[in-house]
């Protein structure tokens, strides 16, 4: 009961240039992936894993660096949480709290379905 | 990205920000730094929770403090900000008092706007178009039908939100709830209350002094 005020703050941190995509005020998820990222991100500044107004900034970062032609034939969500993503992944490699490496061997698991 | 072949004898293989995705859910699990569970229930706070809790505390904070009422009618926005609400992007908030003349109640004709900080996911039927239309056409067989019965004297009022002005409705403070402390009033306020088609719930037990 008290720590969604801390989410809802951390949300209404984010400029709305910046801010997740919404329809009729929801968060719009158009695919799972979408709503983990955007759930890790959050949990992870609550463990204390970085500030969340760094997160913010990255994300911010992200958006306005991170935009390409190929973009556009997307869905908006899709493309917000792609930046989410890569600003979440950034963060983790650079706190150490992640090796490259690891994603890596990970994805490769599990984009092979003939391999395990 | 890659042209769309219909593969068909096994599911498509996740696509490669969906790889990225699991492996970092699945790594910062192994290292102790996330549980499933704790990312469950933060998506299920943005879905649910949030909401309805957060215009609950301001409906009680208003019944509670008159010069908080007041500032709540004058300006909702600002009123509701100082509750530490915020997230509103740029929509303005309209706080309508329920009154013994009159009832407000709340639609968008036009889509489903819906003031989600303070009020959380909209229900499925205020999306729904007979509830759009039904509301403004005819609102006290609509009210009826969610079990508001009003005296033929009383004023309904039909407030229709839009991507500029949200509205919430300030329900009638519930008798018998004099001595309860905020957060208790806070109980009493449901979602469908804010939105008009309900009323602020009884307070139940003898615990009111």
């Amino acid at each position: 009961m008290n720590a969604p005020r801390s989410y809802e703050g951390a949300l209404g941190g984010i400029p709305p240039a910046a801010a997740p995509p919404r329809q009729n005020g929801e968060l719009v998820f158009e695919a799972p992936w979408q709503g983990r990222v955007f759930g890790m991100a959050l949990a992870l500044a609550e463990r204390g894993a970085y500030r969340w107004d760094v997160f913010r900034d990255r994300l911010i970062a992200e958006i306005q660096g991170g935009a390409s032609a190929a973009d556009d034939a997307l869905p908006a969500a899709e493309v917000y949480y792609r930046h989410w993503l890569a600003a979440l992944e950034g963060l983790l490699v650079e706190g150490q709290l992640l090796d490259p490496a690891d994603i890596d061997r990970f994805r490769r698991t599990l984009a092979d379905p003939d391999h395990g | 990205m890659s042209d769309h072949h219909d593969h068909g004898h096994h599911p498509a293989p996740p696509t490669d920000v969906e790889a990225r995705a699991r492996a970092i859910e699945a790594l910062m699990i192994e290292k102790g730094l996330l549980s499933t569970d704790a990312i469950d229930a933060l998506i299920a706070a943005y879905e649910k929770d949030i909401g309805p809790l957060n215009g609950a505390r301001v409906i009680a904070r208003a019944w509670k403090d008159p010069a908080y009422r007041r500032r709540l009618l004058e300006d909702a926005t600002k009123a509701i900000g100082e509750l530490g609400i915020g997230g509103m992007q740029g929509e303005h908030m309209v706080v309508v008092e329920n009154t013994p003349q009159v009832h407000n109640v709340v639609v968008c004709t036009l889509c489903s706007c819906y003031p989600w900080p303070v009020l959380g996911l909209p229900p499925s039927w205020y999306k729904s178009p007979p509830y759009r239309s039904r509301m403004v056409s005819e609102p006290r067989a609509v009210l009826t039908e969610f079990g508001i019965d009003l005296e033929p004297s009383v004023e309904v009022r039909v407030w229709d939100s839009s991507a500029e002005i949200r509205y919430m409705v300030l329900p009638a403070r519930p008798e018998g709830s004099d001595g309860l402390a905020e957060e208790d009033l806070a109980k009493l306020v449901t979602r469908d209350a804010m939105i008009g088609v309900g009323r602020a719930l009884s307070p139940g037990g003898p615990e009111a002094p």
